[in-house]
């Protein structure tokens, strides 16, 4: 159908869709009157119950570690499937740039921008691990620190070596960080079945809120999704940055 | 003026169906659906505010003091992350698509070739 | 509610609107980005930090690298095509 009459179809659509939205957020409580019982029981006593200070992230991996396992998962068959479906094809070499040096340096890289990656790279790398470690104390978690984590060796690239950045982020390295963390949360659930009983049941000691070691094993876990969420995106980012800088030929 | 909140998240669907329609241009599909999905983070956290409540953070504010609902954070969060890498699968397959068709044109696809 | 969540409200719907107007993939990147930033300052006014920590690094780095290397790879593909098309005649 052509595009005019798409559009006017769409008209009529979206003004039904906005008209029962406008009529089902009516049935929604008023903004600020949310009388939801379980997070307001949680603010209560979340923070005697779990010894953690971080409520979102005792919600996010202990009062419901279960969710965020299959969420994690979620995460790693994507990353799969990017993976799967930009592999080499029949007709396709990988080989780098011609006309470039080893290095695929872009042709305006200042010396300014090499030496802005240098001081990037560390301190990104730095402060992902803080925010994934302190992860009941303060904002902050795995997932967080973990995306942060994985930008970290972007500037490298950014600065125009590309082919440095992949020896700071070697594709074994990421793609075994990646798989560590997925198997690490199912073996995590696993031990606490053998130890206590229940899958996913804390193990460990819960400590005093407030300090580094507290909360159980809510840091093992953060360590393992900062693991899982760096690794994954580090894949993801490298397929596309082979496709875009080093795959050549294609199929017709 | 309390309404507001949810308008906002009504019009970012409204808005971002309207550029997966009117887009003649897979990419540009693709980006218009990450703001239909942030429509739904704004409702999910409207949906959880409470009046004069704060993070619900309590490192240095007293464990009885009013916070916000931690439960659609929680959702919100993970959620974010992990569109983030399906956007990815899509941006994916949109490359693989120009490569066998030679065009981003979602009418210019077809399942067979003729 | 107060005024600093009415205006990143209402900077949240005017950003959603340039990003789907704009005009060509590239600019349309460089206004998500812009987008997100906008998001992540309401996830911050309405108190929820962890949730504005994820969007700020997801929506400025993490979803327009990938857009821009999927634009780079098609645009390089293309050129490959004219190229060749140019040699048949």
């Amino acid at each position: 159908m052509s595009r005019p009459v798409r559009l006017s179809l769409f008209g009529l659509a979206g003004a039904g869709l906005a008209a029962v939205l406008v009529i089902a957020f009516r049935g929604l409580p008023d903004f600020g009157g949310y009388q939801g019982v379980y997070g307001q029981a949680l603010d209560g006593f979340g923070v005697t119950l779990r010894h953690a200070t971080d409520l979102i992230t005792a919600l996010n991996f202990d009062f419901r570690a279960f969710d965020t396992l299959g969420e994690e998962y979620i995460l790693f068959a994507s990353v799969l499937g990017i993976a799967l479906i930009l592999r080499e094809m029949r007709g396709e070499r990988a080989e780098p740039h011609q006309g470039d040096a080893e290095e695929h340096q872009f042709a305006d890289a200042s010396h300014a921008l090499r030496a802005l990656a240098l001081g990037l790279t560390p301190g990104l790398i730095a402060l992902a691990v803080y925010i994934v470690v302190h992860a009941q104390l303060t904002p902050g978690g795995g997932f967080q620190g973990g995306i942060i984590l994985g930008a970290g060796p972007l500037p490298v690239f950014l600065a125009g070596r590309y082919l440095r950045m992949k020896r700071i982020a070697p594709h074994v390295l990421v793609e075994v960080a990646d798989a560590l963390g997925a198997a690490g949360y199912a073996l995590l659930g696993i031990s606490g079945l053998v130890l206590t009983g229940v899958f996913l049941k804390d193990a460990l000691p819960l400590g005093i809120p407030g300090h580094l070691l507290s909360g159980g094993q809510m840091d093992v876990v953060s360590v393992l999704i900062g693991l899982e969420v760096s690794g994954a995106f580090l894949v993801a980012w490298s397929e596309f940055l082979d496709q875009a800088m080093v795959v050549k030929g294609g199929a017709e | 003026m309390s309404f507001l909140p949810y308008a906002v998240a009504g019009w970012l669907f409204v808005v971002g169906l309207y550029g997966v329609v009117s887009s003649s241009n897979l990419i540009r599909t693709i980006i218009s659906l990450t703001v239909v999905q942030s429509g739904t983070y704004v409702l999910l956290l409207s949906v959880g505010y409470v009046h004069g409540g704060k993070a619900a953070i309590f490192a240095d504010i007293p464990a009885v003091s009013r916070a916000v609902d931690p439960v659609v954070q929680v959702l919100v969060l993970t959620d974010i992350v992990i569109e983030a890498t399906v956007t990815g699968l899509l941006l994916a397959l949109a490359v693989q698509a120009h490569k066998r068709f030679g065009s981003l044109d979602p009418h210019e696809l077809r399942a067979l070739q003729d | 509610m107060t005024v600093l969540q009415i205006v990143a409200l209402a900077a949240v719907a005017i950003g959603a609107t340039a990003v789907v107007a704009a005009g060509d993939a590239l600019r349309q990147v460089l206004v998500l980005g812009i987008y997100g930033m906008t998001l992540t300052m309401l996830f911050f006014v309405f108190q929820d930090p962890d949730v504005g920590l994820s969007e700020i690094v997801v929506s400025t780095v993490g979803l327009p690298f990938m857009v821009l290397l999927a634009l780079r790879k098609v645009g390089e593909h293309e050129a490959e095509r004219a190229r060749e098309k140019e040699e048949q005649e």
